[in-house]
């Protein structure tokens, strides 16, 4: 077991313990069992029946059903253990470190990771490591108690039971060289379909659709040939493994029978080292079959960790001072890093209760960022941005966002009513609050409508609106707009304009604005050009 | 399940052999254990060694033949699937190719389109042949143990019957739950999961990270409580499995001893039982196994049947306009129009840009343009032929070009240019000959998996030079200088704009208005509508959308 599997998940150690022991009690229960097989056959031999070892036989079966049925129940108990504690760390990180951690890239894979990924472990823990386990005990078992029974039996055992593990490492050596002559060939050939699948619209475009089929069929057929020279190489270990593991039986079979002849060795003893010989090779062979369905868990694993060790202690976990009805927030020489570059330099600004500023310049200047450090999403690398004095930094940043409305540019919509969307920020909202909500921001679709997964089923516009719904509801001091109406058609644009006119009355706005149509909104207007700010006199708004 | 079926006749014989190959590898093993058998319990009542010399040749040669066997099955089951694998991936290209209405499958429906051909390959290799194996087998086990002990064949026949029926019914009926419980599960788990990453700034800012973190980690236990449940059924049926092993060969025991057996036939009957069994019980695993591909074939099935015959379609290409008159298009599930109104004549050497916001219809106006797009009223005409009329090979020739989100396929740049004719001249319009000059392989350079060892300008240029290439009579040029800095965007357009020639129409879908002051008319798309057209002179002297976004 993967070493930091137990260390990041102590509760799932006792599991693993567990399925050792339960894969030692089956190697004896195996040997218990064979034993008394062999003695009611050797009887049987002689036509009579032994009750008292039919009994064992019986016995030792039941037993090793349960120690089979405790070992899958342990198994999956231990894979689900695992799986919600990794879960819970890759999401929890996220709320520990923040939005700003997470960029598009990363936000992606984490999704991936948290939600499907880690099942592909269950293969691993439920398949390959119990296989594992019993591929330890089984054969040391097998081989003492045939040391006991016939010293001869048990060293051919003992001598071709590690061909299995060699033959193995051998074989895979020669077919991950030949699969690595054939990668790039076996690679370009299966994506072919996929390629052609993809590009589908372009090939119509050209008229070219239906002329591939033969390519695609060619190629099918070229990746069958690929496939089945390297498969050929392949299944060469399953081959080896399987004649060692009969050739043995074959090697123990016929002495022992020659050995009968001449009355050295009793039949009782002889049909146990029949039996048992098999057993020894089984577990082993078993687990290589199921180590390529593990790999994928392996993976997510390795990603896990990946994702988990880069990310940072958290930053958002200071107990910080109570926040008050302030008066003036003052940006003072900030300056914000991204790993793409600077966002933000030298930024000094000060924003009054009241205000009403316009962000202007073109994008990627860094309009958004001056409203993800007011959000708290990204610190400044240099500078600090100070609330009546304090630094946003000491603040309670609950307590700070609780006084922000953020519209972003686009909003995230969760699967679920639209209501519950709307009630984001104020879970405690009645439905009456929502609805006015909901018709403060013109929103055109019934707040009990479902949406899907990232809001699908609303168009652009509507999810907007529902953004402002959010805002509305909150009821915030200081409303943070990042471009509301980009993207919209003219008719959106104008509901959502009256909309956010109604919500930014009597409150301090800080607002990114590309459209011409926002300006009137704002009585002050800061250019943001390259991370750097300047203030323009705006004339008398209209 | 029915036209896959069909689709495998040319195959049959092959999988049959893979089958009976498979069953040949467990009766080996199966007459291994039992002549091993046989041959000690002889040798106990100390027979001449001559009694026992085929016994001793036969367990040497089934120790051999079985690993082999297996080798030539797994190779044959391989082989026979792959080629079947061939047919169903064309067929399902074909049947893609012909659909009316292209379907644009997103990296999500691709890949499952994708995992959905190969789990044909599971169903076969993993479910198919095993099951097919497993039943022979088992059928061979019961009638070889009624020619030495009836009585023993019937005990052995229930314990396989069990094996071979009730636990894999059983697993069957427990993989369908899970399905239906795990799955839905697992949805809403991954739902959140974007909902916490995608979502989070979302989150954050409104104080929520808290609580949406707490509803994934109550779902994330109901699913493992769930899964564990399920689990311990699952492992109750092996267990089941193990216990009937034992069982039935302890009842062989006992009735092969009743009715008066000889005691090596008892041995080897016990140690049959035990085989069999155990070979009986793929067929639990195969029912494990079938929903899942089970489900995957149901979601190929239509693109599994026999394409319909391609409509014959006009293909004579005269030389004529193309009128576009009223049209309008509004795609299904959709409560606006995406286009309306529109009135377009395409003479010859006619040169039109359509411009204004992302979303305004004018990729929609081009598609119905190039008959991609059948109009919901109004009409796209040529010669007094519908476009989307013109059979599909020849369409392209008449109005096509560079249409949104141009394909880079993993293949080299001659192959991506998708035609011939004046190749040099197509990439110097584009710009991209120099470059294609420098490198080592020229054209025959492979672009890389979708495209990924072009710069996105190379990529842009690639799809220009495609464009040109393909000649049509009607030029469309969607975007066509994306992602290149102003000044090569510039050199490019009057480039292709040269190249194309006067006797050649060509419509640009731009959102720079630079370089439109040699075009004969401009028109502004909003909301589906031509909210303004003219010419550049005009239009910059006209209050309007145009103006502003000079």
């Amino acid at each position: 077991m993967d070493p930091r599997v137990l260390r990041r998940v102590p509760a799932a150690r006792a599991q693993f313990a567990l399925l050792g022991a339960l894969a030692v009690a089956t190697a004896g229960l195996i040997v218990a069992g064979a034993t008394a097989l062999a003695t009611v056959l050797a009887a049987a031999a002689e036509g009579r029946l032994d009750r008292g070892a039919l009994a064992w036989f019986v016995a030792a079966v039941a037993g090793r059903a349960l120690t089979a049925w405790a070992q899958g129940a342990v198994a999956v108990r231990a894979a689900a253990t695992v799986k919600a504690a990794l879960r819970g760390e890759l999401l929890g990180a996220v709320g520990q470190r923040g939005p700003g951690w997470l960029s598009g890239q990363r936000a992606g894979e984490l999704a991936t990771l948290a939600g499907r990924g880690l099942d592909a472990l269950d293969d691993y823990i439920t398949g390959y490591l119990p296989q594992m386990l019993l591929g330890a005990a089984v054969p040391v078992a097998v081989l003492a108690r045939l040391a006991f029974a016939d010293w001869g039996s048990a060293l051919i055992v003992a001598a071709t039971l590690p061909l299995i593990p060699v033959f193995a490492i051998l074989v895979g050596w020669q077919t991950e060289a030949a699969t690595r002559r054939q990668w790039r060939r076996l690679a370009l050939l299966g994506g072919h379909f996929l390629d052609m699948v993809a590009g589908l619209p372009t090939l119509r475009a050209f008229g070219r659709a239906r002329a591939q089929a033969a390519a695609v069929r060619r190629l099918a057929g070229e990746h069958r040939l690929a496939t089945m020279r390297t498969l050929r190489i392949a299944f060469l270990s399953a081959l080896v493994l399987e004649l060692v593991a009969t050739l043995s039986v074959a090697l123990v079979a016929v002495p022992i029978g020659l050995r009968l002849l001449d009355g050295g060795l009793t039949l009782g003893t002889a049909l146990l080292v029949l039996l048992l010989a098999p057993e020894a090779y089984l577990p082993l062979r078993a687990a290589g079959a199921k180590f390529h369905a593990s790999m994928a868990g392996l993976t997510a694993l390795d990603e896990t960790f990946t994702i988990l060790d880069a990310a940072p202690a958290g930053t958002d976990q200071r107990a910080g001072g109570p926040v008050g009805a302030w008066r003036e927030i003052r940006f003072e020489n900030v300056t914000v890093e991204y790993d793409r570059g600077a966002a933000l330099r030298d930024a000094t600004l000060t924003i009054r209760r009241g205000d009403r500023v316009a962000l202007v310049g073109p994008s990627g200047a860094g309009k958004s960022t001056i409203l993800a450090v007011l959000l708290g999403f990204v610190a400044p690398a240099s500078g600090r941005v100070l609330v009546d004095g304090v630094d946003l930094r000491d603040l309670d940043i609950d307590a700070w966002r609780a006084g922000l409305a953020w519209v972003p540019q686009r909003p995230h919509l969760f699967a679920a009513t639209l209501a519950d969307n709307i009630r984001l920020g104020a879970p405690e909202a009645t439905d009456e609050a929502v609805r006015e909500a909901a018709s403060l921001a013109v929103l055109p679709v019934p707040v009990e409508t479902v949406v899907g997964e990232r809001g699908h089923g609303l168009s652009s516009g509507q999810r907007q609106r529902v953004a402002l719904a959010r805002a509305f509801l909150r009821d915030p001091a200081l409303l943070l707009l990042d471009e509301p109406t980009a993207r919209l058609d003219p008719a959106s644009e104008a509901a959502v304009l009256a909309a956010t006119q109604r919500l930014a009355h009597g409150r301090t706005v800080l607002m990114v604005a590309h459209r011409p149509a926002m300006l009137p909104l704002a009585d002050r207007t800061i250019t943001v050009q390259d991370g750097q700010v300047t203030e323009r006199a705006t004339e008398a708004a209209a | 399940m029915r036209v896959l079926l069909a689709m495998t006749r040319p195959y049959r014989w092959r999988l049959a052999g893979a089958g009976l190959l498979a069953a040949g590898t467990d009766l080996a093993g199966l007459a291994l254990m039992a002549t091993a058998t046989w041959l000690l319990i002889s040798a106990a009542g100390r027979p001449p060694l001559q009694a026992l010399t085929v016994a001793i040749v036969a367990v040497r040669a089934l120790a051999v033949g079985r690993g082999t066997l297996r080798y030539v099955e797994r190779l044959a089951g391989h082989d026979a699937v792959l080629r079947l694998l061939t047919d169903v991936r064309t067929r399902v290209y074909e049947s893609l190719a012909a659909m009316a209405v292209p379907v644009r499958h997103t990296g999500d429906a691709l890949s499952r389109l994708v995992s959905d051909v190969d789990a044909v390959q599971d169903l076969m290799l993993r479910v198919l042949v095993p099951a097919g194996a497993a039943a022979t087998v088992a059928t061979l086990a019961v009638t070889g143990a009624a020619l030495a002990s009836p009585a023993a064949a019937a005990a052995l026949s229930a314990g396989l019957l069990l094996a071979g029926l009730a636990l894999p019914a059983a697993a069957l009926a427990l993989t369908h739950r899970a399905a239906a419980r795990v799955a839905p599960l697992r949805g809403a788990l991954a739902t959140d999961a974007v909902d916490l990453t995608a979502g989070a700034a979302d989150l954050a800012a409104y104080g929520a990270t808290g609580t949406a973190l707490r509803a994934a980690a109550g779902r994330a236990a109901e699913l493992a409580r769930v899964e564990r449940r399920l689990g311990y059924a699952g492992s109750a049926l092996d267990a089941a499995g193990v216990l009937l092993g034992g069982a039935t060969a302890a009842a062989v025991v006992v009735v092969a001893l009743r009715s008066g057996a000889s005691g090596v036939t008892v041995g080897v009957l016990a140690v049959l039982s035990l085989a069999a069994v155990e070979a009986t019980l793929a067929l639990m695993t195969a029912a494990r196994l079938y929903p899942g591909s089970r489900a995957a074939l149901t979601r190929l099935a239509p693109l599994l049947a026999p394409p319909a015959p391609v409509a014959g379609g006009s293909t004579d290409v005269p030389e004529a306009d193309v009128v576009a008159r009223d049209l309008a298009v509004r795609y299904p599930g959709s409560d606006r129009p995406a286009l309306a109104g529109v009135d377009l004549t395409l003479a010859p050497g006619r040169r039109v840009a359509v411009v204004g916001p992302s979303g305004a219809g004018k990729s929609t106006l081009i598609a119905a343009l190039a008959g991609l797009v059948a109009p919901t009223s109004g009409s796209v005409t040529r010669g007094g032929h519908p476009m989307h009329e013109y059979a599909e090979q020849v369409r392209p020739r008449i109005v096509g070009g560079l249409m949104a989100e141009a394909y880079v396929f993993h293949a080299t740049l001659r192959e991506n240019l998708l035609g011939d004719g004046d190749v040099d001249g197509a990439l110097a319009a584009a710009g991209l000959l120099d470059w294609v000059r420098t490198l080592p392989d020229g054209l025959d350079t492979p672009a890389g998996a979708d495209g990924a060892q072009l710069s996105g300008g190379q990529r842009q240029r690639l799809a220009l030079a495609r464009a040109l290439l393909l000649g049509p009579r009607v030029l469309v040029l969607d975007e066509p200088t994306e992602g290149l800095d102003p000044d090569a965007a510039d050199r490019v357009l009057a480039g292709t704009l040269t190249a194309a020639g006067p006797g050649r129409a060509v419509v640009l879908v731009t959102h720079r208005l630079r370089g439109l002051e040699g075009f004969d008319e401009i028109l502004v798309l909003d909301g589906g509508v031509v909210i303004q057209r003219g010419t550049h002179v005009r239009l910059s002297a006209t209050p309007g959308w145009y103006r502003e976004h000079l």
